[in-house]
């Protein structure tokens, strides 16, 4: 049986957008770290983040069958096209609240790979395969940095508990299924992300427990991103820095 | 109040057979934290496939101002190098 071409485009681009948007976010720390050494494990992390973006977008750009590349699904998309979740688009804030979502995505894309490996889409299959030891590296890395500001000073403590109260919300986001994500489910491509809410749940809970973090008791989930449905007032921003140039210079090569 | 991480020396194995070598310092919290800034600082080229750190205040060195008495002696004593024997061609490299 073959997949709805349109299903798999937007989940493509859900997966290609999500490391877009937050390899753009973390680029943006580039040369303003709080040491050398973080600024180039930021820039390191943003790069690979864009380099799987690459893969994503190249591979929806085939299946959208218009003749369009990465860079144009990229570079020339309005804010209403992007399917990233909200989490990835919202500003930095301190350097804390930057590792601690990277963190929370770090640890669903860790679930994530893990399953697309085995997609019944070779090519799925590939780009998770390739992106998977950066992925590992990512949440391994972000942990160890969550759990030395969470269970660290007074102050870096404090940080990473209002950061997680200002994070939190937006998690739930990663497991709203769909009928795209039914589709894929059902023709073996990808998991449900429902289904990987428990095992997600073991693996943040464990490393905001060693943080000595307290996970907010609310389960309000502010959704729109990873359907379009409503981003929020953040992606503008962001895509007017990351586009100007390709909207200033249509085509510019170099 | 002491702000500064501690120093860490960095070595790093270029490839299989080889010994690491020491290719800069860096600060880090911890021994793991230093292991993988090395890994971002130092190996982001495919420069290797082995990581040692040591916090700089482990190794002890040598003091520029005893290099005469530890160094100078052994300027002079060319009989302490194995060039005086004739090694048969059929041995090649050494």
């Amino acid at each position: 049986m073959a997949v709805d071409q349109e299903k798999l485009l937007q989940f493509l681009l859900r997966q290609g957008d999500n490391t877009l948007i937050l390899g753009h976010r973390v680029s943006e720390w580039c040369g303003h770290s709080p040491i050398l050494e973080e600024d180039i494990a930021l820039a390191n992390t943003a790069l690979d983040l864009i380099g799987q973006t690459q893969m994503w977008l190249g591979y929806a750009a085939d299946v959208q069958g218009e003749g369009k590349s990465a860079d144009d699904l990229a570079f020339l998309r309005d804010a209403w096209d992007f399917r990233n979740v909200l989490l990835t688009e919202l500003p930095n804030g301190d350097f804390g609240r930057t590792l601690l979502r990277q963190f929370l995505f770090d640890a669903f894309q860790s679930v994530l790979m893990g399953r697309l490996m085995k997609s019944s889409d070779e090519t799925v299959a590939a780009i998770a395969a390739k992106a998977s030891k950066e992925v590992a590296y990512h949440v391994e890395r972000s942990a160890d940095t969550v759990v030395g500001l969470g269970d660290g000073t007074e102050e870096s403590h404090a940080r990473m508990q209002e950061a997680l109260n200002y994070l939190w919300p937006y998690v739930g986001e990663f497991f709203a299924s769909d009928d795209v994500d039914a589709a894929m489910a059902e023709a073996g491509i990808a998991p449900d992300p429902a289904s990987l809410r428990e095992e997600y749940d073991a693996l943040v809970g464990k490393v905001l427990a060693d943080a000595t973090l307290t996970i907010p008791a609310s389960k309000y989930a502010h959704k729109g991103g990873r359907t379009g449905y409503m981003h929020t007032e953040h992606l503008g921003h962001l895509l007017t820095s990351m586009q100007w140039l390709q909207r200033a210079y249509p085509g510019c090569e170099w | 109040m002491k702000n500064e991480w501690p120093l860490w020396e960095i070595f790093i194995r270029g490839q299989h057979g080889m010994s690491h070598r020491h290719v800069g310092s860096l600060h880090a919290p911890d021994a793991e934290m230093a292991i993988k800034n090395a890994r971002d600082v130092y190996t982001r080229r495919n420069e290797g496939v082995s990581i040692w750190v040591v916090e700089a205040r482990h190794i002890a060195a040598t003091a520029p101002g005893e290099k005469g008495p530890l160094f100078e002696p052994s300027e002079s004593k060319v009989y302490r190098h194995p060039t005086f024997f004739d090694i048969p061609d059929e041995v090649g490299h050494m």
